[in-house]
């Protein structure tokens, strides 16, 4: 039996989709705190951006439509969610996560590559927040993915339908983080 | 969410401890019942406060009588004495403040005043429980290992705490690092509760101005913890990298900057002094109301105070930095905003007082409490204003100033609040009623040394007495001038102090063994918990009689009502 207040509603919204956005809230100033900190480095370190030079934009910009097809499913498998449909629901998180593993892929690759090239977290600053940061937004994504597995099977039976929301929410601001992280790492040389 | 099923269907009427009976320890341990969680936050905290006061009597032994073997510890050594003086500060304030009076006042109160059965998120409670455990192990733990405790200091300035070869504690800075953070996620799963329990569990006809102010007060300190620790969360992440693999985010050699810790550290750090204040402001609310036969003077100021000291209280942070080499002009930015935040603090101490005027006062031991807590508060508060002014606070930087000033808000936050909260709910949490004359007794006892540890420190810091000197005797001209008998008496204060603390443990024990029960509604106050049974049964109320809300909680002395209280739940 649930716990009367868990189904209670007093502000109209769902508890559990609260809930979402408030850890939302404090992942934004999680990632927000590393970003400004990297940002204000990157600004007083001008000859960071031979170290950014070497990134690869191409592969980039590769993960990141990755990354945003993923939320696409997401957003659909939320959609069949709706339609109460939890099998279609569930093979679009599938989908998702075969994105997240696709973009974890590619970023192994990148990561081999700059770190057989010598360009270690502990060659310079900038190398410090890239591996930091884009590790920590990696952390995320294995840890939605994870989440998302255990919603997809409650789904493709049916249950819990709602939560398939409330990590596709979650999916978005994996996302969100990638496109701030893009350009600062990246795109600025 | 399977196992409460049982409990409420036959445990309400003739089994008080429905959760915690035969089922054994395990169960008890398990339990996702938020009262369960409370009181699992409140005897760690207490376990934590011991060891925590411990460490104070060890020191403060060395700073009076240098050298001498302390009684129950044996020879100080420098290094130890920077580790003591380290984990004290972060032993009160992250495993004594946050866990008694945000979480486990915060899961014990939470529920039962906005009359909800439990947290919104029972298992995520517990996960929170667990996590916090964890840490503890961890901060523990850090203190035994080899080459000993963190000694850098609770705010952990790097270099000092990046780099071993300067610390000398590999280990125990790491583990310092990494309990703190564990910490902190434990309190973010917390915080999420508190919040969307308030937000969404209220009983039926509460509305946003009928919660009690203890509620939202916790609440909007989860809210600040939530919005300023996030920061510190990627720093800390940051010093272990730069501790364990040589990264250099705080090392200029690398292209770093030691005074990003400095940023990123009190950008939480003075947030997280209204996180703790806010939870005892709000109990000292709910007492003086109560003892007064009140009603609380203006409502929706005190909502909209806090939640003005929470915003102002994100701009203030650099007043800790003034001698840090920040930028002047940067520095009197943050004066200003330093003397603002403390209007709002001014204004709630000014509402105290309306409510209070004109009241028909009980010098219950809890109100006794609840008003040592305004006067002292008061004292910290006040000189607080010449630490925000950055002409007077690089005098008074890191000297004994300092520290009697944040002694004076903390002491009162973590102490007097506490036992303000714990004396009040007491009948509520263990069903029995404290004894009175102890309880004055030991407030006494409490107080009064309380003002004789840390007004002599106020003295010794106007004196220039730097804080961080593990020895005052090695330096002729600050053991002269009458300076050593100060710390002497400092010293003694505290004995009788902590010695006092034995009044309170023998009134809980008396307590305990004692027959009389309290009764539902000890103290004729308004708010929902009082309307249950004490201690409240498992779900709080009978699932199908939970309560129903018709006004705010301090209608108290209502012309021509009979009783002079008028409880949240009664329709007339």
């Amino acid at each position: 039996m649930r716990p009367i207040a868990t189904t209670r509603a007093a502000t109209g919204t769902e508890t559990g989709k609260l809930a979402v956005w408030w850890v939302l809230a404090s992942e934004v100033v999680i990632f927000g705190g590393l970003l400004a900190s990297y940002v204000m480095f990157r600004l007083g370190h001008p000859e960071w951006a031979d170290a950014a030079a070497v990134t690869n934009t191409y592969i980039g910009a590769f993960n990141t439509w990755v990354l945003l097809t993923s939320s696409l499913t997401a957003v659909l498998a939320h959609q069949a969610a709706e339609r109460g449909d939890g099998k279609k629901a569930a093979r679009f998180l599938y989908m998702t996560i075969f994105g997240a593993a696709v973009f974890l892929g590619v970023k192994t690759y990148e990561w081999w590559y700059e770190i057989s090239h010598g360009y270690t977290i502990t060659s310079n600053g900038f190398w410090a927040f890239y591996y930091t940061a884009a590790g920590l937004h990696a952390f995320h994504v294995i840890a939605g993915a994870v989440i998302m597995a255990f919603v997809a099977r409650d789904a493709a039976r049916g249950r819990e339908l709602h939560r398939v929301e409330l990590i596709g929410i979650y999916w978005h601001f994996v996302d969100i983080v990638w496109i701030f992280l893009f350009p600062l790492l990246y795109i600025a040389k | 969410m399977v196992e409460p099923a049982v409990d409420l269907t036959h445990g309400h009427a003739h089994d008080d401890h429905a959760d915690h009976g035969p089922q054994g320890w395990l169960k008890y341990l398990w339990s996702t019942d938020h009262k369960v969680i409370a009181m699992q936050y409140l005897f760690t905290g207490i376990f934590m406060a011991l060891i925590g006061g411990f460490m104070a009597y060890v020191f403060r032994m060395q700073l009076a009588f240098p050298g001498m073997p302390v009684p129950g510890f044996g020879i100080v050594s420098p290094g130890e004495y920077n580790a003591l003086v380290t984990n004290h500060g972060t032993i009160m304030i992250f495993w004594v403040a946050m866990p008694v009076l945000l979480a486990a006042f915060g899961n014990f109160l939470i529920p039962l005043m906005v009359g909800a059965d439990d947290m919104v998120f029972p298992k995520i409670n517990r996960l929170s429980f667990q996590v916090f455990f964890v840490s503890t192990i961890v901060i523990l733990a850090s203190l035994v290992v080899e080459g000993g405790g963190f000694a850098g200091a609770w705010t952990a300035y790097p270099p000092l705490s990046a780099d071993s070869t300067y610390n000398l504690t590999p280990l125990g800075s790491t583990l310092w690092v990494i309990g703190v953070g564990l910490e902190f996620v434990a309190f973010l799963l917390g915080g999420i509760n508190f919040i969307t329990t308030l937000m969404n569990s209220r009983a039926p006809g509460m509305r946003a101005f009928d919660v009690p102010i203890v509620v939202w007060m916790i609440v909007v300190a989860s809210i600040l913890f939530m919005l300023s620790v996030g920061p510190l969360l990627a720093g800390a992440i940051m010093l272990i990298f730069d501790q364990t693999i040589g990264t250099g985010f705080y090392n200029p050699a690398t292209g770093g900057d030691p005074i990003l810790w400095q940023h990123l550290f009190w950008f939480f750090g003075h947030p997280e002094v209204y996180v703790v204040l806010l939870p005892a402001m709000g109990v000292v609310i709910e007492i003086i109301t109560t003892f007064a036969r009140k009603k609380l003077f203006a409502y929706r100021t005190v909502i909209f105070t806090i939640v003005a000291t929470g915003v102002l209280s994100f701009f203030v942070w650099a007043h800790h930095q003034f001698i840090a080499g920040i930028d002047p002009r940067m520095a009197n930015i943050f004066t200003v905003t330093t003397l603002l935040i403390s209007v709002p603090i001014a204004e709630l101490c000014f509402i105290y007082i309306a409510t209070l005027y004109g009241g028909s006062i009980t010098l219950s031991t809890p109100m006794l409490w609840a008003l040592a807590f305004v006067a002292e508060f008061l004292i910290g508060g006040v000189t607080g204003i010449f630490l925000g002014a950055a002409g007077a606070d690089i005098y008074f930087h890191d000297t004994y100033f300092v520290l009697a000033h944040f002694h004076y808000t903390f002491f009162p936050i973590a102490i007097i609040g506490t036992f303000a909260a714990l004396t009040y709910w007491f009948p509520k949490m263990f069903g029995k009623l404290l004894d009175e004359r102890l309880g004055k007794w030991h407030f006494w006892l409490t107080i009064i040394p309380f003002n004789m540890i840390f007004i002599p420190l106020f003295v010794l810091g106007m004196g220039g007495q730097h804080r961080r000197i593990y020895n005052y005797t090695h330096f002729p001209e600050l053991a002269g001038d009458g300076f050593q008998s100060m710390r002497i008496i400092a010293t003694l204060s505290l004995l009788v102090m902590l010695g006092a603390q034995f009044i309170f443990l023998y009134n809980c024990i008396k307590t305990a063994r004692s027959k009389r029960k309290a009764p539902r509604n000890p103290w004729k106050a308004n708010s929902l918990e009082w309307t249950t049974e004490s201690p409240p049964p498992h779900g709080n109320w009978h699932p199908d009689r939970m309560p129903v809300v018709y006004r705010g909680p301090y209608e108290y002395s209502v012309p021509g009502r009979e009783d002079d209280y008028w409880p949240q739940n009664e329709p007339k």
